[in-house]
């Protein structure tokens, strides 16, 4: 792999861009593998890479069905920060924060992290008392949360309306400064070729239709539109189809997919600093460096795999949205699309063994995984390894649905995502 | 937005009129408090989440406020039909085959 760098890009420059080379090799499958990983999102090919660089585990195979991040990787708003309320739920999302301020140099690929801030707004007392419980309870862990009075709020991000007559009034956010956004699509990518670069395999257009067990119940393979490819270990990173996965294991999970939608406005000069968040009226927004407005949506009611969802979802974002920055009024809307997030009771991920000897599972992170992408990766390779947990994953397992230890960021209510 | 027909009010309205109420037809244990935690955990959390056929409670909450079932296709979206509560699940063979599956892969190929 030919190392990125500002002398690249001027090396590039004088001779036409013709030595740039392909970011990831794409080989025909091998018979066998030491270990696949079904789905090349983020999760998955993190997954592989760490498996490689932190294992020395390099015969991995990643089997995307479709394109390398053209799942919710490449479908989400990009929000990163660790400001949960569990100590289950810190462990993971705080250990992923501290990678992504270190990943483009880790991956000598710019992912574009940038901490620009996680606002959250608070507009009624209840929403005051969840969010210092929340900034207590991150304190108290060491995760950085502050309290802002609407004032400084105002002063973090100006084109907030803090007026007493605004429809959704607000007394006051909480704060993370080191949350912020990145780039989706460079986080796979980024992965995809420093995996690849170690010699992972990343298959795309393969679609896994069964997972294969042998007489003693352990995996030996899976089925797919290429074939059979024989494996010892298999991870399953397949974000909204984990259930269609598993259930060919014979393994039942309890996740629910259902569509969430974002939309992106037309590019504007760069006017919104921070990334803000309201989840009393459910809107948030941020500004990509294209100066596209990132807006999410709800997700719908009801199970789906369509990847589209309903327009009253999305209007409501917008009312919200109009409410609290009524500037953005005349806005026009370019994009919409929608992701199908797997979702779980306690609105916790599954990070775990299964009853299935060699089947890992790393799922459920429904309407929030993306900031949990390297942290997660990072683990589940950890996982997939050794065959048990890593210490901060050890509270996410699928049987904790049998053993009742949920969980319970939902109930939390901070902000979905 | 979804257009769900209530077998009650016997007529096709809008989503926003509706509360969806997960899978249908899955009883509660009569003897909830004698059953093991792996039998609790299957009736309380594990669904089939499949892709394609599910049964469906909805509510009508903006309407007649009943509860009934449907069966609808969750890649397409389209329902097959909304039956009332009580009533026992239909046999995909009475309506996959009665034209219904036509109109879905019309309606595919018209919005390409
Ligand atoms: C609209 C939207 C907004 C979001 N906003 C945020 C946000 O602001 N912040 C945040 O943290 N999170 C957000 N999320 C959630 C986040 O996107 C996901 O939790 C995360 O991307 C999951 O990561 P992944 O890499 O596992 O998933 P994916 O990128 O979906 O990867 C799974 C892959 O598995 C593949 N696959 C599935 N089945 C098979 C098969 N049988 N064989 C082979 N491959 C298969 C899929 O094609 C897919 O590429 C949002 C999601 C959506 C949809
Ligand atoms: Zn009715």
């Amino acid at each position: 792999m030919r190392k990125y760098s500002v002398f690249a890009v001027v090396r590039e420059a004088m001779r036409g861009h013709k030595g740039w080379e392909a970011q990831w090799a794409s080989p025909e499958p091998r018979k066998e593998y030491d270990a696949i990983i079904i789905g090349g999102g983020g999760h998955g090919l993190g997954a592989a890479y760490y498996l490689a660089k932190e294992h020395g585990i390099t015969n991995v195979a990643v089997l995307e069905k479709g394109w390398i991040g053209g799942g919710n990787t490449g479908r989400n708003t990009t929000i990163i920060r660790s400001n949960y309320l569990y100590e289950e739920s810190m462990h993971i999302y705080e250990h992923s924060l501290k990678l992504w301020e270190n990943l483009s140099q880790d991956l000598n690929y710019n992912v574009m992290y940038s901490p620009r801030g996680v606002m959250m707004l608070s507009h009624n007392v209840h929403d005051q008392q969840s969010f210092k419980r929340h900034i207590n309870a991150n304190r108290l862990y060491g995760i950085d949360n502050e309290w802002l009075t609407p004032e400084q709020a105002k002063a973090y991000c100006p084109p907030l309306d803090i007026s007493k007559t605004a429809r959704y009034p607000i007394n006051g956010a909480a704060l993370q400064r080191r949350g912020g956004t990145a780039r989706h699509d460079a986080v796979a990518w980024g992965y995809a070729r420093a995996a690849s670069d170690r010699g992972v395999h990343i298959i795309q257009n393969c679609e896994v239709t069964a997972i294969r067990r042998g007489p003693d119940g352990r995996v030996v393979g899976v089925e797919t539109s290429k074939g059979f490819i024989g494996a010892k270990k298999i991870g399953v990173s397949a974000a909204g189809h984990t259930s269609v996965v598993m259930q060919t294991a014979d393994v039942r999970v309890p996740l629910q997919s259902q569509p969430l939608q974002a939309l992106v406005s037309e590019p504007l000069k760069p006017i919104f600093p921070c990334v803000v968040m309201s989840n009393s009226v459910h809107a948030y927004i941020s500004q990509s460096d294209k100066g596209e407005f990132v807006i999410g949506a709800g997700t719908d009611q009801y199970n789906s795999y369509s990847q589209t969802g309903g327009m009253q979802i999305i209007t409501h974002t917008l009312d919200a949205i109009c409410e609290l920055f009524p500037m953005f009024r005349r806005v026009k809307m370019m994009r919409q699309w929608g992701g199908i997030v797997d979702v779980t009771v306690d609105r916790s991920p599954i990070q775990g063994i299964t009853p299935v000897p060699g089947l890992f599972i790393n799922a459920g992170w429904g309407t929030g995984g993306f900031k949990a992408t390297p942290g997660s990766a990072h683990l589940f390779a950890h996982l997939i390894a050794k065959g048990e947990p890593h210490k901060f994953a050890a509270g996410l397992t699928l049987d904790r649905f049998r053993t009742g230890r949920l969980i319970d960021e939902a109930a939390a209510a901070a902000v979905a995502h | 937005m979804l257009l769900i027909y209530c077998p009650y009010c016997e007529e096709e309205r809008n989503e926003l009129e509706f509360r969806n109420g997960g899978d249908a037809h899955i009883a509660r244990p009569t003897n909830i408090a004698d059953i093991t935690d792996e039998e609790f955990e299957e009736y309380f959390f594990i669904r089939q989440n499949p892709k394609g056929l599910i049964y469906e409670r909805w509510r009508h909450v903006h309407g007649c406020g009943k509860f009934f079932n449907a069966a609808r296709d969750t890649v397409s979206d389209r329902f097959y039909l909304s039956y009332k509560a009580g009533e026992p699940k239909p046999d995909p063979a009475t309506f996959l085959n009665n034209g219904n599956e036509s109109a879905l892969n019309k309606d595919k190929g018209a919005s390409k």
